[in-house]
């Protein structure tokens, strides 16, 4: 800035200058204006890539699967005749269809219920007053990050009928081997077990934070009112998790009714066992659409799924609600 | 929807309490084992459940150090010298490097993608106010709710009409955004950046775009790391789209670990010891980076 000048220049862009008046107005104006849509737009602007590219890749094919399952669909020829509801009759007709249910539920049923109970004891456990905490917490997780595949395969040789270290186990303590790979439950149980090996440690850790988050006072009063520790945890514990036991439940049932990866590698042909002893309802959908090539059929037995899915869901979120409340009020 | 509770409450200052409480020596109820320093059982269970979650992965190298026929002879207790050996014939069998570059690849353009739109919409969802606001939230959640397979058969299409069936393309485009990151981002950014900082750099002259890139960003910091963190780990152990949609000579590694039991069903120490190497980059990123992980998860459980 020079000595000389006359008027002090004002801070960039600010106050006018003599004789710019009229422009330096239109300029705020303008600015003004521009700012004005900026507040306007910018929220639109910022959710829109997320919008745009899940209508892409998420809505548009959700229409568009009605859409296939109302019609003759191949792999190879494409969009045949308009078949109506044909496919779901057809569908529900198949024996494997239901098979696939009765597994789908079975396998849900043998990884959910234990793994909610484990992970609320182990949360319970790693809630103690520990050394090492952060140690034990990434212990439990560490499952998380193998991906279900491997632990499909590692599984699968655990559980071999021949030779496998479960067996081997069962006849070192007397037992009978259990036909992992062909008798239906013991199928079912295998597979259940590698679910739970992935995700107990996991919902063990939201059931922790869950805890953590309780007003401590509420377990001084408990103490004051000669509750012992066991007690405590039944009547206070419990039910104040109520929230996220609804949460884990309700994405374990959505997670648990899709399982596909670890039954896929359990054999080597992928349909669930030589009598489909373990097909889920997700391998059905791949063996219809990409075993017979039938997308419209596959179509069709995801929307089942899907009805399924919001239906447990629903229910489960119900009776969660109901348990819980009983036990509050204790 | 209402399935999925909000407590509206950080678990940051519970657990700071219940740390403070520790501290002190705990006069307080510390949890469930009590105020007092836990004893034998509680480590001894917690050793169990240890043991449990790392059991199987030191199986599969064990085996995978071994030829075909240890188990036949009875259980190994100590690994062998083979695994070099299995190993080689994995990479024989299958693209296995070539699997590894796609899962790098495909993992790290999701997570980064799935980070910046993310923060993006949850700067927008909440911070800023407009028309529709609340609704489209509450779809975005609800959307969290439909299972893959509803879209599987049409992306199917849709991508071999593109040509694109058979390329990272195929899995690359429907995972770059997610409704959990941005209802996850909506959640954090909600408390963790005050209003006034987004009105005082306004003030100051900044545009939306510049609020957002100097104070939305920032703020948005530990929970994008932990949403890069689960994005990565959920991408890169995905196997059901991949395995449709790609070409066994362009794999990600589950696609390639399937391929690989289907070449060796016989030979599980080949098998295993695949299983093993391609757990390895997880468990090392875990190994880093685990700890943000497990607080992450534990942050968004309470919160959502």
């Amino acid at each position: 800035m020079a000595v000389t000048d006359r008027v002090i220049t004002p801070p960039a862009g600010r106050s006018p200058n003599a004789g710019n008046d009229g422009k330096n107005v239109r300029r705020l104006a303008l600015s003004r204006r521009v700012s004005k849509w900026d507040v306007k737009l910018s929220p639109y602007l910022y959710i829109s890539p997320f919008f745009l590219l899940f209508a892409v890749t998420g809505l548009f094919p959700l229409a568009y699967s009605a859409w296939v399952s109302l019609h003759n669909w191949n792999l190879i020829g494409g969009q045949g005749k308009f078949a109506g509801l044909d496919n779901y009759a057809f569908v529900v007709a198949q024996p494997y269809f239901w098979n696939a249910v009765g597994n789908t539920f079975s396998i849900f049923v043998l990884s959910s219920v234990p793994q909610v109970f484990l992970a609320l004891v182990i949360a319970a456990v790693l809630d103690a007053n520990l050394r090492a905490r952060t140690f034990w917490r990434m212990g439990v997780l560490v499952p998380f990050v193998v991906a279900p595949v491997a632990v499909g395969l590692i599984f699968n040789n655990l559980f071999a009928d021949q030779f496998g270290l479960i067996n081997e186990m069962l006849k070192a303590v007397g037992l009978d081997p259990v036909r992992w790979h062909s008798d239906s439950l013991a199928s079912h149980a295998a597979i259940a077990t590698m679910v739970n090996f992935r995700w107990t440690g996991y919902n063990a850790l939201i059931f922790l934070a869950a805890m953590q988050a309780i007003p401590r006072d509420v377990f001084e009063a408990a103490t004051i009112d000669g509750a012992g520790r066991l007690r405590q945890f039944f009547s206070v514990t419990v039910p104040m998790l109520r929230p996220t036991a609804i949460f884990v439940v309700i994405t374990s049932t959505i997670g648990g009714l899709q399982i596909f990866d670890e039954p896929r590698v359990f054999d080597q042909s992928g349909l669930g066992g030589a009598d489909r002893q373990w097909q889920t309802l997700t391998m059905y959908i791949w063996e219809l659409g990409w075993g017979q090539r039938n997308f419209g059929r596959a179509s069709a037995v995801a929307w089942l799924l899907f009805l399924i899915i919001v239906l447990i869901a629903l229910l489960n979120f119900v009776i969660t609600k109901r348990i819980a409340s009983q036990g509050g009020r204790k | 929807m209402s399935s999925i509770p909000m407590i509206e409450q950080t678990a940051g200052k519970g657990a700071a309490r219940a740390a403070a409480r520790r501290r002190k020596g705990g006069n307080g109820r510390a949890g469930f084992g009590g105020a007092r320093r836990p004893g034998f059982l509680t480590y001894g269970f917690l050793g169990a459940v240890l043991l449990a979650s790392v059991f199987p992965l030191y199986w599969s190298f064990l085996v995978g150090s071994h030829d075909n026929t240890v188990l036949s002879r009875g259980i190994p207790l100590l690994p062998g010298g083979n695994f070099l050996a299995n190993a080689a014939k994995v990479f024989d069998s299958i693209p296995f490097w070539k699997a590894m570059g796609n899962s790098l690849i495909v993992s790290g353009v999701t997570a980064a993608s799935v980070v910046v739109f993310s923060t993006l919409a949850g700067f927008a969802f909440a911070k800023l106010r407009f028309r529709g606001n609340k609704a489209l939230l509450v779809f975005v959640i609800a959307t969290m709710a439909v299972p893959t397979q509803l879209g599987v058969v049409p992306l199917f299409i849709v991508m071999s009409k593109l040509g694109w069936t058979g390329s990272l393309w195929a899995v690359i485009i429907p995972g770059l955004v997610t409704a959990f990151g941005v209802f996850w981002m909506t959640q954090y950014l909600r408390d963790a950046l005050p209003d006034e900082l987004i009105e005082a750099v306004r003030m100051d002259g900044a545009s939306m775009i510049q609020a957002f890139w100097h104070v939305g960003f920032p703020a948005a910091r530990p929970a994008a790391a932990m949403l890069a963190l689960f994005t990565f780990v959920a991408t890169w152990t995905n196997f059901f789209w991949p395995f449709i949609v790609l070409d066994p000579s362009n794999p990600t590694l589950p696609v390639a670990l399937q391929l690989l039991q289907a070449a060796h069903f016989v030979d599980y120490s080949v098998v295993l010891a695949g299983a093993v190497l391609a757990t390895v980059p997880l468990l090392l990123l875990f190994i880093a980076a685990g700890r943000q992980l497990v607080s992450g998860i534990m942050q968004g459980a309470v919160k959502g």
